[in-house]
């Protein structure tokens, strides 16, 4: 059955409406979780407020269950899903360089784009800034082209890699995840915050 | 009157089903920087359309036929804005502010956010996505990439947290 629109079920010129609608929903969840205050957000390197590790983990494993579920009663095509193709050095180089951006600018693009629409300045000089970013990268391209093509590994998928079931993997997953929700617990107790 | 945010369990499990939604309909999941690129190649586009013609980074997305602005992200991305509007209005958190810690000046807090967005935006074009597109999209489809971007961007900010303490606590 699914996806729709790449089996055009659903017409191609739906797309963006879906997308549109799709969007809604992720501001909305993300500013009612907090993620709209980039004081939040960094609690989660100094353990005083782990939501980023809560929200973002259990997002991504009642994803990673709806999707199991889905090919398991044939609802979805995954072979029809877009799967983000591995580089590794860019992949690495390109994260260590976003996890400075995190720590310095207290946002990720989704976040600061949620903050400044409920009206945080803050946020928005972060937007400014991933707009040079971008161009930045954009000019330098052909400086860089040779080293953002190296190492490529294709849509390689965890569990091939490591031989074992995408279910067995997603389950250990959720186990890692749990153990973490425990140590974010801890850490709100250990290092606690006043108002902010 | 500021209401408080919702459970974190229940605001992740909301996120998983809004991506678990677009993944169902338009078999992709979702993603935030590349709004701005298409952005930013339809600008640059604009200015010097010699200069696009010619670069093997903005030909890939500005030229004959191609639509940079009519991109699922550009569309997603004005719903984030939406939605994250009707939240805060619903909580009552609608207001001009820079937000920052009490220990820091306002004027610091800006510069430092420039500075991270800056980063941000260099390193999501190079890592081929940044949180929501890479890392949380990735992890979903069980993607090596996912995964490696998830482990790079919080252990670097994890990595770097002592030395920028005096900015957050």
């Amino acid at each position: 059955m699914g996806p729709l629109v790449p089996q055009e079920i659903i017409g191609m010129n739906w797309n963006l409406l879906i997308a549109f609608v799709v969007g809604i929903g992720f501001g909305f969840v993300l500013e009612q979780a907090g993620f709209s205050s980039s004081r939040k957000l960094a609690g989660m390197f100094y353990g005083y407020d782990t939501v980023v590790l809560k929200v973002f983990f259990t997002g991504a494993i009642t994803a990673m269950l709806g999707l199991l579920f889905f090919s398991l009663f044939g609802w979805i095509d995954l072979s029809l899903v877009y799967v983000n193709p591995t580089f590794l050095g860019s992949t690495i180089v390109g994260g260590i360089i976003m996890g400075a951006g995190f720590i310095l600018g207290g946002f990720c693009p989704g976040t600061s784009v949620c903050a400044a629409a409920i009206g945080k300045i803050d946020a928005m000089v972060f937007i400014g800034g991933i707009f040079l970013g971008v161009f930045f990268f954009a000019e330098s391209y052909p400086m860089i082209e040779d080293f953002y093509m190296s190492g490529s590994l294709g849509s390689l998928k965890v569990h091939e890699v490591f031989g074992i079931s995408g279910g067995f993997f997603t389950l250990l997953v959720i186990i890692a995840a749990l153990i973490m929700f425990k140590l974010g617990e801890l850490a709100e107790k250990r290092w606690p915050r006043e108002e902010y | 009157m500021k209401t408080k945010y919702m459970n974190p369990y229940l605001a992740g499990v909301l996120l998983g089903l809004v991506l678990l939604m677009a993944f169902f309909f338009s078999g992709r999941g979702l993603g935030a920087s590349g709004a701005v690129k298409s952005v930013v190649v339809t600008a640059v586009d604009i200015v010097a359309p010699e200069h696009t013609a010619n670069s093997h980074f903005y030909s890939k997305y500005v030229g004959e036929g191609k639509e940079p602005m009519k991109a699922w992200l550009v569309f997603e991305m004005m719903g984030v804005l939406v939605g994250g509007f009707l939240s805060g209005a619903l909580s009552g958190r609608l207001n001009w502010k820079i937000e920052h810690f009490p220990g820091i000046t306002a004027k610091r807090r800006l510069i430092f956010a420039a500075a991270g967005g800056i980063l941000f935006g260099f390193g999501s074009q190079l890592g081929r996505g940044c949180t929501s597109g890479s890392a949380l999209t990735g992890m979903a489809v069980l993607s090596v990439a996912g995964f490696i971007s998830m482990m790079a961007i919080f252990g670097t900010a994890f990595a770097l947290a002592y030395f920028l303490r005096k900015n957050w606590i």
